[in-house]
């Protein structure tokens, strides 16, 4: 017992003096106007591994900083860190790099070498928390990043075409990324995730995009949780991608011809839960999808609920609401691949004798008119025809044009409270 | 002209069919808003009730009742007015009351409700849909003057407005699918006022994006402020062409 205490004694006598030495090398150097340094490129010059630089209130027309050095880089006061639409701003070539505090503004435009605010090459351990990003090309760019941080940064850009804008954070070959609690608006796409992952974004809102509010590319492993999509040119997409977990994201007003709330492409083994779809031109839109299980989310007030291209199959989609939407589901063709079961459904008129909430008979959710728009979009022009709702009618009570295996066999009777 | 107007005004009145139809339509709007659970789903149930009932009621009221007044018509000739001002008047007369009983009975409950550029869209269409099938009810009574055939007439009219061309037009969206319709389907479906109303709404409901290229087609066509123009002097078209048909033949006709 003595011998322990002595042990442990000396080891904490040791490790308070590694603390001591690594604090007494690591220096805290101030840039600014009236400060030690005068620009920051001269404070970036003169720091070691491990310094802070802590840059004071004022507009800085530097070009291109360059921090190749493990150092915390620290703003006071929201210094403005201007690109003049030349260059890119921070370039991170550096692991353990910690960015926060400052505003950035006007980087560089150039399709070719594509300049971020914010730059990551090759590196780890990088945070970048509490910026403000304005009217950039590129906002936070990661190129192979892994174990790296963005937190409560807002990005922002005004460009009006596609071409002209890049994305707010971009993120290209990665892994262990954590996307938390940023607002990006009027990019080309919100947040973009290409060969990711392993990572997680969360608590982020992203709208007004002129593309995709999130866009993900060959990022299997991923999570996305308690995130809001709104009114993004063409909602958010998710292909060629494993094993993605989508949580309690919101997901509104994606509404447009060529919009959805959700597109999956290719995509396989995938987990949606408590994600709710409102107003959206299609909630969901399946094409080449499979084994994906959806359960207790929240279709509301959609042109389409959900398509699902006849390509996919074993999809499970259970115990959601089905809510006011124009058309619940609809597909291509006429083989049916996956299982829907115990979901609510408004346009649900059956009857329930012994009282179990669920439907004694059951339900086709395909509407012979969805089939009929399906194949021939512009049959759009008769919605809410006389003519069109009693053919719907007729159809549902003898099938003979939709899919038969189309069915929930157990549809609830109540909304579930979700 | 004036004069006439009144009578015909307070002889509506007094069969006391037009109010009843007036409370028929404010107990279907009332209860289509305070049943759904969203104004949305409540405009899609009222649509369906103005596309539908609005103009059997208009048609089948306005020819029963110049086949009921061809001895007041009689009486009227005799005098000297001008024969075209007894129609007109006639006209006028039928077509205000089954105005204001539209927008009385559903204007007001809409106007409660919903927005104020959805409301006045659709009191501005069901009005011209009422004045249109009034205006075809004169065309049909005064081609024949048998009241059987008339109301036939008259009958077989609204079916194929209300009903029938959707047919034809899915019939038509099937046979051709393979072709670029688009445009034609668009001008075929301004050629029913029916459809044409029910088209304007459904732009205000916000489906147009459903629609992909037709959708856009009509959004370009009808949806700004010039294609509402337009919609709406196509719409009263409907009511000017079947009237001065019917002018004509009731000026020539041997009474």
């Amino acid at each position: 017992m003595v011998m322990n205490s002595k042990l442990y004694r000396s080891f904490a006598l040791i490790m308070l003096l590694y603390a001591g030495t690594s604090r007494l090398w690591a220096a805290t150097r101030y840039a600014g106007k009236g400060q030690h340094y005068p620009t920051i490129k001269a404070a970036l010059a003169a720091c070691r591994n491990g310094d802070t630089v802590i840059v004071t209130k004022g507009i800085y027309r530097e070009g291109n900083l360059i921090i190749d050095k493990p150092i915390c880089f620290t703003g006071t006061g929201m210094p403005v860190l201007d690109g003049e639409l030349k260059y890119e701003i921070i370039s991170v070539k550096s692991n353990d790099v910690t960015i926060t505090g400052f505003q950035l503004q006007h980087s560089g435009r150039a399709v070719m070498s594509d300049p971020g605010a914010i730059k990551v090459y090759d590196a780890k351990n990088v945070q970048i928390e509490d910026n403000v990003l304005i009217d950039n090309y590129f906002g936070v760019y990661l190129q192979y990043a892994t174990h790296c941080t963005i937190k409560n940064n807002v990005i922002t850009a005004s460009q009006k075409e596609e071409h002209e804008s890049g994305n707010g954070i971009h993120c290209w070959k990665g892994d262990s990324l954590q996307i938390i609690g940023n607002r990006i608006a009027g990019h080309r796409d919100g947040i973009y995730f290409e060969f990711v992952t392993h990572s997680v974004i969360w608590r982020n809102i992203s709208h007004h995009n002129l593309r995709y509010g999130l866009h993900f590319m060959f990022s299997n492993d991923d999570a996305y949780i308690t995130n809001y999509f709104k009114n993004n040119g063409a909602g958010v997409a998710v292909m060629f991608t494993k094993r993605v977990t989508m949580i309690n994201n919101t997901f509104e007003e994606n509404w447009g011809d060529a919009a959805y709330g959700v597109l999956f492409k290719e995509l396989t083994d995938c987990y949606l839960s408590g994600n709710k779809f409102l107003r959206n031109t299609t909630g969901i839109f399946f094409d080449g999808s499979n084994r994906i299980t959806i359960e207790h989310n929240i279709f509301r007030a959609n042109g389409w609920g959900m398509r699902m291209q006849a390509n996919c199959m074993d999809n499970i989609i259970r115990e959601n609401n089905f809510i006011g939407n124009t058309f619940d589901v609809t597909t291509n063709g006429s083989l049916t691949l996956n299982h829907f079961s115990e979901n609510y459904w408004d346009k649900y008129q059956g009857y329930d004798l012994d009282k179990d909430k669920i439907g004694d008979v059951p339900f086709h959710p395909l509407s012979l008119y969805a089939v009929i728009v399906e194949k021939n979009p512009p049959a759009m022009l008769l919605y809410q025809s006389f003519m069109v709702n009693l053919l719907d009618k007729s159809e549902k009570i003898m099938p003979s044009l939709t899919p038969e295996n189309f069915v929930d066999n157990t549809p609830r009777m109540i909304p579930y409270k979700l | 002209m004036m004069r006439i107007l009144k009578y015909v005004a307070l002889d509506i009145l007094k069969t006391k069919i037009v109010i009843a139809y007036t409370i028929m339509l404010a107990l279907f709007s009332w209860s289509a808003f305070s049943l759904e659970d969203n104004t949305a789903k409540g405009l899609v149930t009222m649509l369906n009730i103005v596309l539908l009932t609005v103009p059997l009621v208009s048609v089948l009221f306005a020819t029963i009742y110049v086949y009921n007044s061809a001895e007041f018509i009689e009486l009227l000739l005799s005098h000297p007015v001008k024969r075209s001002m007894i129609w007109k008047a006639l006209f006028t007369g039928l077509s205000l009351s089954m105005t204001v009983a539209y927008i009385v009975g559903i204007g007001i409950p809409l106007l409660i409700f919903t927005d104020l550029g959805t409301a006045l869209i659709m009191i501005i269409s069901g009005s011209l849909l009422s004045v249109i099938f009034v205006a075809i009810a004169f065309l049909a009574s005064i081609l024949t003057r048998d009241k059987a055939k008339g109301i036939g007439i008259s009958i077989m009219l609204w079916l194929y407005f209300a009903l029938l061309f959707d047919g034809l037009v899915l019939f038509l969206f099937f046979q051709f699918s393979d072709y670029p319709i688009e445009k034609p389907i668009v001008i075929l479906s301004a050629l029913s006022p029916v459809d044409l109303c029910r088209i304007l709404m459904l732009l205000r409901l916000d489906v147009s994006a459903m629609m992909g290229y037709t959708g856009a087609i009509f959004q370009h066509f009808f949806g700004n402020s010039w294609g509402l123009l337009l919609s709406f002097s196509l719409l009263a078209l409907w009511v000017v062409v079947p009237f001065y048909f019917s002018l004509r033949k009731f000026n020539k006709r041997d009474l």
